[in-house]
């Protein structure tokens, strides 16, 4: 049985395995390192940092009922300042209900449908990501933590998996940015480590707050690839990777980006 | 789109016509076609933000044959897996391609045959570049 358990185990490391050099701990840098001073200090500070409107539009969010229950957030969980309190910091998690893993913005449309028994939240909406950066911002300065849960080891190989592989026209892998050549010059823009640790953000180019997933579109949209769908299990599992990949960087929700 | 691979060279024309430079410098200029100042900087005083994530253009004319600068576009990964050049001439193998550009080479074969021939004109030592 042992046997049988690891076989497909080396399967798998030998299937993902690269020539791309992977991050050590002591190298690793958020984005906001590449950041210009400017652009550091609009995050810094939470009068000028754009991404607290949508905070303050999820606080509201999180106390006004919904749904036929007629029920907030706040009802069940009380204070977020209390009840999130390293919730993003942590997941994905693995969701026993639909044995696959499940992000923050999954997780409050789960609530939504079947705790509130209101819609589930479109993708990328002003409500939705008010809900998951006000609930980000609960985790604020904590470590990356993603569970020591081996259910979701599969997913998160697959999304090692993805980050490794080529896509698009122009044939790039995550890794070959990110891993390869962070730090170099795209044109005029310097390439981060690509740290999933501020999501939501604030983006200047967008003028709006988006998703992780949102960003991961824009990457596949350069490369000339047709992007994952919003909540597919592709972008779960690449999420699962981002975030071991990122374990013990302080999470900085909601982070500004140029 | 049939070529031949010799060593590390595609000794033969793409098309039956011989590139034009000065059509060449335009695509490698052109960050929409050529895309090359993303990740090469060049003698291209004009041009702004040139990416450092691969060598210069300069010299690449001195540096390689023609052949070996048309397989290096056409398809780099024949020599290095794990390059991140891509390979300009090339719609197989590949994933997730967006709608767009399905089925297309990032340059067809006449430009691929352009950039090259400005490519070779790119020599060292001062002024070099200028010669024909």
């Amino acid at each position: 049985m042992r046997a049988l358990w690891i076989l497909p185990g080396c399967a798998m490391l030998l299937a993902v395995t690269s020539a791309h050099a992977e991050i050590a701990a002591h190298e690793r840098k958020s984005g906001a390192e590449f950041m210009s001073p400017q652009t550091q200090a609009m995050q810094a500070d939470d009068a000028s940092n754009p991404g607290m409107l949508a905070v303050l539009d999820g606080e509201a969010a999180w106390n006004e009922k919904a749904g036929a229950a007629n029920k907030a957030c706040a009802d069940c969980h009380g204070a977020a300042e209390q009840s999130m309190k390293g919730v993003s910091a942590r997941y994905p998690a693995f969701n026993a209900a639909t044995s696959q893993p499940i992000d923050v913005a999954g997780q409050v449309n789960q609530c939504r449908t079947g705790r509130q028994q209101a819609q589930p939240l479109r993708a990328e909406s002003r409500e939705l990501l008010a809900l998951t950066t006000y609930i980000g911002l609960q985790s604020r300065g904590m470590s990356v933590a993603p569970p020591d849960d081996e259910r979701l080891t599969p997913f998160r190989e697959r999304g090692k998996a993805l980050f490794n592989q080529r896509l698009g026209q122009l044939n790039f892998s995550c890794a070959h940015c990110h891993e390869d050549n962070w730090g170099r010059k795209l044109g005029s823009a310097p390439i981060p480590q690509a740290h999933a640790n501020a999501y939501p953000i604030y983006r200047l180019e967008w003028q709006d707050v988006g998703s992780l997933q949102r960003r991961l579109r824009n990457c596949m949209s350069g490369v000339r690839a047709a992007p994952y769908s919003y909540g597919s299990i592709e972008f779960i599992e690449l999420e699962l990777f981002l975030a071991e990949r990122a374990r013990g960087m302080a999470v900085e929700t909601p982070g500004v980006r140029p | 789109m049939p070529f031949e691979v010799v060593g590390d060279a595609i000794p033969a024309s793409l098309t039956a016509e011989k590139g034009d430079p000065a059509r060449g410098r335009a695509i490698v200029v052109d960050r929409q076609k050529g895309l090359c100042l993303l990740c090469h900087s060049g003698p291209f005083p004009e041009q702004r933000f040139q990416g450092d994530i691969a060598p210069s253009l300069e010299g690449a004319g001195s540096r390689w044959s023609e052949g070996q600068l048309r397989l290096r576009l056409v398809d780099a990964t024949r020599l290095n897996p794990d390059t991140s050049m891509p390979s300009y001439y090339k719609i197989d193998g590949l994933n997730r391609v967006a709608p767009a550009f399905r089925g297309k080479p990032i340059l067809d074969a006449a430009q691929i045959e352009d950039v090259m021939a400005y490519l070779a004109t790119l020599r060292d030592g001062p002024g070099a570049q200028e010669k024909p």
